[in-house]
């Protein structure tokens, strides 16, 4: 019972969440939606936290992703056991990363007046959320190898169940607390996403990389050429 | 040809009295509140000095403005992918420390501290964290205080003179400053509109003025390094970023900005200057001691029926042509060439012109005594502020450029001598002019601009077309309980 909640009801609540209010707070509260940075307060430990956090928290990401959408192809870069391991030293060493950064990233909102003058309770759950993510992560990656083999098996697809609309709990109901609490807590994240900072995942500016230097905006419609 | 009209501005150095006056102007009506204590959209520094934030113009710290790499232009901060990669931590983010700590003081100690043998004190607190702070820096930290080896001694402009200058700079009776009010330059080449990652910076087509989105921006602050001035401000409670927005709700209702509208010394002129935007990049790519001059030239004569016909081609509204024509910023930067662009080498194109100043330039040492100089165009060479620190402030180090405009500075000065003392004689006043390239109407006329006017042709804000725009476009119904422009919720951080 308990698992059907917390792995077949709350990931639809976490979903609709950052979909529902995702969408009110863009479309009412656009003013709201920014990474909220606060290098200009604190710069020198943020570079510590923020540089490593981020690269090896995407990178992280990908690979779950990846693992989950195309899992076939996945299996097959796995097949080799070179690459396996090549692949598990990786994800434990960009694990590692981001444990120590975060670390980092609470120590200066704690050490740092300026920064702690800025920090809001949001502020706090999503980086004790995302502390409890990268820790049990890493402490499976340490005890029960081979994660990027047996999450194939497992949490592949279960996620493939809940999109299918028919949540196959099973699969999750036998493994270790840890990972159970970090798949919960990865929709945790989800839930928390529309109200906090985490928002500006979404607003990756990759269309800088193609629009012209200088934008003029003109308040009529312009000239008949 | 492609005529865009720019409302752009002069400032006439001389005449600056630093009173801060037109700061605090702009900080009432804009900048009074949390997160934004520490901006001031308009400052006003004395020069030499180090300036707001501390070393605003080192950009071998800062990374602000354009550089060229081979043939091509190119932020300095980095190509697109490299600002991109650097986004998660901005290497050359300037942080509070480079402008200061906001505080104020614990006034209520004073009137509730309970009787006792000591006098209460109002003690200093940050306006970030409520706590008692040491006040280190201020807004003006180093007003007045040229000539101080912490502060004027570290100008990066003063670095780059010889000894020899820097000795000449700074020898106790001849110290010599000036005060230099900023805000933004609303650039034709903008280099915070250029690095906006989000492309929430833009220009108003119509007038030229630069504005940041504020339900665009993501707060990914790369706006602050990219402009050179540093005239983009983090706001660390709200996430984004904010700029002078040369009070463009006070233009639209036909005011001049509350800067200019204030200044005591009447330093401030306004108005609208066409130039070809075809031509932009072209004139960003010259060399630095060619920028200056090249600016000028994409400025065109509102007068030429070729150009008005072209601008009419390209959109630009007849009234904003007429507008053009009573420009005292085309007279100051075009027709008598006297007013200059501050530091051009960042290559963004700045619209604020300055009128470099001549009074700390021309008085003379005389065995302890200060007097102006009585032969004005030899001693331009033994100027108490080096010719070429002021051309490093407004000609990218090209000096024929700042000498040539005292020329006519002091063309104007002899003028006005032989006309209020008599003891000029009139071929020394014709010579000045010629010396200077000034005819004598000119003459007058600078004289005139500089010292009668009153407001309405010192400052000939353009109509804006804008409500009329809004309500062609929009039910008016719909919008009447709207506060008329920008946001309608407080600036603060709701999530
Ligand atoms: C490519 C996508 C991303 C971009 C461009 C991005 C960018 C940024 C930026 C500019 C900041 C502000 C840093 C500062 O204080 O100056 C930030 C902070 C943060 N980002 Fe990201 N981010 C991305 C993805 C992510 C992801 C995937 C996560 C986590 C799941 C994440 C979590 C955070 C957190 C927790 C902070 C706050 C750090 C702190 O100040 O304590 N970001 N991000
Ligand atoms: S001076 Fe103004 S327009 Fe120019 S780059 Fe700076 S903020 Fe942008
Ligand atoms: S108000 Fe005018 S005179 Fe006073 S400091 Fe500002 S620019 Fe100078």
């Amino acid at each position: 019972m308990t698992d059907m909640i917390l792995f077949g009801v709350f990931p639809y609540v976490a979903v609709a969440l950052m979909i529902g209010v995702g969408i009110y707070r863009y479309t009412v509260d656009r003013y709201s939606w920014s990474s909220q940075s606060s290098q200009f307060l604190e710069s020198r430990v943020l570079f510590w936290g923020s540089v490593p956090w981020h690269y090896a928290i995407l990178v992280i990401l990908l690979a779950h992703f990846l693992a989950f959408l195309v899992p076939s192809a996945w299996g097959v870069v796995l097949g080799n056991p070179l690459r396996l391991y090549l692949l598990e030293v990786t994800g434990l060493a960009l694990g590692i990363s981001t444990l120590i950064a975060v670390f980092l990233l609470i120590f200066r909102r704690i050490n740092n007046a300026r920064v702690s003058a800025v920090t809001t309770v949001i502020d706090w759950l999503v980086l004790v959320a995302l502390l409890l993510q990268v820790a049990t992560g890493v402490y499976i990656a340490f005890t029960l190898r081979w994660g990027s083999v047996w999450y194939l098996h497992t949490a592949t697809p279960w996620l493939w169940s809940l999109i299918k609309l028919d949540p196959q709990v099973h699969y999750l109901a036998a493994m270790p607390m840890v990972v159970k609490l970090h798949t919960f807590n990865a929709f945790m994240i989800i839930a928390l996403f529309p109200f906090s900072r985490l928002v500006h995942v979404v607003s990756v500016p990759l269309t800088y990389l193609s629009r012209p230097y200088q934008l003029v905006v003109w308040y009529r419609e312009r000239r008949a050429d | 040809m492609n005529i865009r009209a720019q409302v752009s501005s002069v400032f006439h150095l001389d005449k600056c009295i630093g009173c801060h006056t037109c700061s605090i102007a702009c900080k009432n009506q804009w900048t009074d509140r949390k997160g934004a204590e520490y901006m001031w959209w308009n400052n006003v520094e004395t020069k030499p000095g180090t300036g707001y934030p501390t070393k605003w113009e080192d950009q071998e710290q800062y990374k602000g403005g354009w550089e060229m790499q081979g043939e091509t232009l190119q932020l300095k901060i980095g190509g697109r992918g490299s600002t991109l990669g650097k986004i998660f931590h901005n290497p050359s983010l300037p942080t509070m420390d480079d402008y200061y700590e906001p505080f104020t003081f614990r006034y209520d100690d004073l009137t509730s501290a309970p009787a006792g043998k000591d006098q209460p004190t109002a003690r200093p607190v940050s306006m970030v964290t409520g706590k008692p702070m040491k006040i280190e820096a201020g807004p003006n930290w180093d007003d007045d205080l040229s000539g101080s080896n912490i502060y004027a001694a570290n100008d990066p402009g003063v670095v780059k003179l010889t000894d020899e200058e820097q000795r000449q700079l700074f020898a106790i009776e001849k110290m010599v400053f000036f005060h230099m009010p900023r805000i933004c330059n609303h650039c034709l080449n903008a280099g915070c509109v250029a690095g906006c990652p989000s492309g929430a910076i833009y220009k108003r087509g119509e007038d030229g003025i630069v504005l940041i989105n504020q339900d665009k921006c993501r707060g990914w602050r790369m706006c602050v390094s990219a402009c050179p001035y540093k005239k983009t401000y983090y706001g660390w409670t709200t996430g984004k970023s904010e700029k002078c927005i040369l009070c463009y709700p006070r233009q639209e209702a036909g005011q001049a900005p509350a800067c200019f509208h204030s200044c005591v010394g009447r330093i401030r002129y306004l108005g609208v200057l066409l130039y070809d935007a075809d031509r932009i990049e072209s004139v960003a790519k010259q060399d630095d001691k060619d920028l200056a001059a090249a600016q000028r030239d994409i400025i065109l004569d509102p007068f030429d029926p070729q150009v008005i016909e072209d601008a009419k081609k390209s959109g630009v509204a007849a009234q904003v042509i007429k507008a053009a024509q009573k420009s005292p910023v085309y007279k100051f930067v075009k027709e008598w060439g006297i007013a200059l662009p501050l530091h051009p080498e960042f290559r963004t194109l700045p619209m604020l012109f300055y009128v470099p100043p001549l009074l700390p330039v021309m008085s003379m040492d005389n065995q302890g005594k200060q007097k102006m100089a009585d032969d004005f165009f030899t001693t331009l060479e033994q100027a108490r502020l080096p010719m070429q620190y002021l051309a490093g402030l407004f000609a990218g180090g090209n000096e024929e450029e700042v000498k040539a405009v005292y020329r006519k500075l002091i063309a104007v000065r002899i003028q006005r001598r032989s006309v209020t003392v008599g003891d000029l004689p009139a071929a020394e006043v014709s010579k000045a002019c010629s010396v200077a390239k000034l005819s004598t109407e000119a003459v007058d006329a600078v004289y005139r601009m500089t010292t009668l006017t009153r407001i309405k042709e010192r400052i000939v804000v353009p109509p804006m077309l804008r409500e009329e725009a809004i309500e062609a476009g929009m039910d008016p119904h719909q919008h009447r309980q709207e506060m008329g422009f920008g946001s309608r919720r407080a600036p603060k951080r709701r999530w």
